[in-house]
């Protein structure tokens, strides 16, 4: 029982945190609440289920072709439709969500309303670690997901495209004032950000059950995860991360009766959390920002 | 018989100078008319429950922009409101036996406790965190609702021992529409007065608000209330009316629904996300199953698909609304009087200040 709550929570609080990273990202450096990032995430998810199981492509050209395919949409999405609106909030919101259904649709017309599981693994077989036996593609879950994580860390603290995109989160306009181009360093992060929600749609392919309804759940987790991490703190993501997806593995597998629950108690915590903290964990203390 | 002459002749010159001046007022009365009379043309009852729910929304969406299009509170969560009203007043009813005159203002009160729940933590959080936390709240819920199903019946929803709103589709009808006028109305003229006010300066800067000796928290306290009470009365209606409670009414699509609505008619302005769900409601739950639906069958099914294209489509083009932009098309305010005129007149209507071209 242990056993499984680790494991389970482990990749679960990857993909939470892989997911927030990318969220996080976009938000910080473009300040654009992207609703629509989970369902980038199922769109990769069911193109690699589509590409190996009906098109027959090789397992490793469909996550390739899948990764690029929906970064590209990000691009585009963000170029054509969330670019024109984005000094308008509340329309910026809309406009992601109309995204998320119009992707959700799509998949529907796709795919079918059917749960899907049957994406190859990547890895197959199991470990035993400790004497528990462990999917390699678990694993390879959480091995990626940490590599991706150090990386995105690496990147952003120590590259200069990094520093750049840093500066832009911190002030656009003097940002601006210093030669960088603002709005290149805006659309490389919408790539980064689609992207590392593509991967995670990868790993989870051959996990979880795909339904065209998957985006919703990973939404709501990963506002609760940047909450109460604190807004654009990479450590508080990761750890907001863990804690959500812990409490919610905990529930699952404590009282699988009560599985419904799982989303109720993450929350509270959160709110109790925030509620103590309106910061979040990590988040940094603003001045009262003024309009 | 000449003060009634006398009356008559004053109504109709109030509304030959006010209502008929600007195209704005002349469409309100044409569509405030036309709803009241509409039974007269047709009793076609799928097409009057179309509208019913409508109206129903309509104060839904538009108490989300009492809250969140006025004061800048975004708010998440507002299913919320609906459904925190909708099980109370189904649950009285059914299991206390008190009648829907008496359970949907209960509901209301019990969303307007709700509104001051969700409004506690903003008194700490603010801008994307209030938001975001605000979406927990009827999740939270939710699971709660699953948690008790011997009062709640679970995922089902309770369909059963509910009163209806009234005998007949009809009557219904004319509770529905008449309500929506008048808390229209009535939450329009909280807007138009100093509160409006306040929560217009709360949005714009909160920090030179409370500058200039506004408690913003007590503001922000008293939006979400009456957010509350409004979101409540309709979520009251909603039960009575459809004469069942399901957990769908506590789910995300419906806070992002009254966040959809509200945005594609034009935020802070109350008749925009009205005006929204009366357009948006019919169109993709009447005009697309009733009328295209002949055509091919795929309509009927991409039903939501439509809606969000037709949504993307109208905010590319008119970002902040489209109520706002036909009122910015069609009216323009004097310079001196502060007045609006049509859009197309020279000299003010009143003053006869020089319009800006």
């Amino acid at each position: 029982m242990a056993e499984n709550i680790i494991i389970h929570g482990l990749v679960l609080s990857g993909v939470y945190a892989l997911l927030a990273l990318g969220f996080s990202l976009i938000f910080g450096v473009a300040r654009i609440v992207n609703l629509s990032h989970t369902a980038f995430y199922m769109l990769a998810a069911y193109l690699i289920f589509g590409l190996t199981s009906s098109a027959g492509l090789s397992l490793y050209a469909s996550i390739v072709i899948a990764i690029v395919a929906v970064t590209i949409t990000g691009i585009l999405t963000y170029r054509v439709l969330i670019a024109r609106v984005r000094q308008h909030e509340a329309t910026t919101l809309i406009v992601t969500i109309a995204v998320a259904v119009i992707i959700q649709e799509a998949v529907l017309k796709g795919f079918g309303g059917e749960p899907e599981a049957g994406t190859p693994r990547i890895v197959a077989g199991a470990t035993e670690v400790f004497g528990v036996s462990v999917l390699n593609q678990q694993l390879l879950t959480l091995g990626v997901v940490l590599l991706l994580l150090l990386a995105t860390w690496i990147f952003l603290m120590r590259t200069k495209t990094g520093v750049a995109i840093r500066s832009v989160a911190q002030d656009r306009e003097v940002a601006n004032l210093m030669g960088i181009d603002v709005p290149r360093m805006e659309m490389l992060t919408m790539a980064i950000s689609v992207g590392l929600a593509a991967v995670a749609g990868a790993l989870v392919a051959p996990l979880f059950v795909l339904t065209p309804a998957m985006w919703a759940h990973p939404l709501v987790m990963i506002l609760a995860v940047v909450v109460l991490g604190g807004l654009g703190s990479l450590k508080g993501s990761l750890i907001g991360a863990l804690v959500l997806a812990f409490a919610e593995s905990l529930v699952v597998f404590l009282a699988p009766s009560g599985a419904f629950l799982k989303t109720s108690v993450a929350l509270t915590i959160m709110l109790i959390v925030i509620l103590i903290k309106p910061e979040g964990l990590f988040g940094v203390v603003f001045e009262e920002e003024r309009g | 018989m000449s003060v009634a002459a006398a009356y008559a002749a004053r109504w109709l010159r109030l509304l030959k100078d006010e209502v008929f001046v600007l195209p704005a007022r002349t469409v309100l009365l044409a569509v405030c008319a036309f709803l009241l009379l509409f039974p007269l043309i047709s009793q076609e009852p799928f097409l009057l429950r179309v509208l019913i729910l409508a109206a129903i929304f309509a104060i839904f969406a538009a108490s989300w922009d009492l809250l969140s299009g006025f004061t800048g509170q975004i708010n998440f969560g507002h299913a919320l409101f609906f459904g925190v009203a909708v099980y109370t007043s189904a649950l009285l009813n059914r299991n206390v036996g008190l009648p829907p005159w008496a359970t949907i203002p209960l509901g209301a009160a019990a969303a307007v406790l709700a509104g001051l729940l969700v409004g506690l933590p903003c008194l700490r959080l603010r801008g994307t965190y209030l938001a975001f936390a605000t979406l927990a709240f009827p999740l939270i819920l939710l699971g709660v609702v699953y948690a008790l199903p011997r009062f709640t019946q679970g995922e089902l929803g309770i369909n059963d021992g509910i009163d209806p709103l009234a005998g007949s589709r009809v009557a219904s009808y004319y509770i529905a529409i008449p309500s929506m006028m008048v808390l229209g109305f009535i939450m329009w003229k909280i807007t138009d007065s100093k509160i409006g006010l306040i929560f217009h300066a709360i949005r714009e800067d909160e920090v030179t608000a409370r500058a200039s000796g506004i408690n913003t928290t007590r503001y922000k306290l008293l939006a979400f209330c009456l957010s509350g009470l409004f979101a409540g009365i309709a979520g009251g209606l909603y039960v009575h009316f459809l004469k069942s409670a399901s957990p769908s009414t506590l789910q995300l699509l419906l806070s992002f629904q009254a966040i959809i609505w509200a945005v594609f008619g034009g935020m802070a302005t109350i008749y925009g996300p009205m005006a929204g769900v009366l357009i948006l409601y019919p169109l993709t739950e009447y005009v697309l199953i009733r009328y295209l639906a002949e055509f091919s069958e795929e309509f009927a099914q991409r039903k939501l698909l439509i809606f969000a294209c037709i949504v993307l489509l109208v905010l590319l083009f008119m970002p902040r609304g489209l109520i706002t932009w036909l009122r910015d098309k069609t009216e323009k305010i004097c310079p001196r009087c502060k007045l609006q005129n049509v859009a197309w007149r020279q000299k003010c209507r009143v003053c006869t200040a020089e319009l800006a071209r």
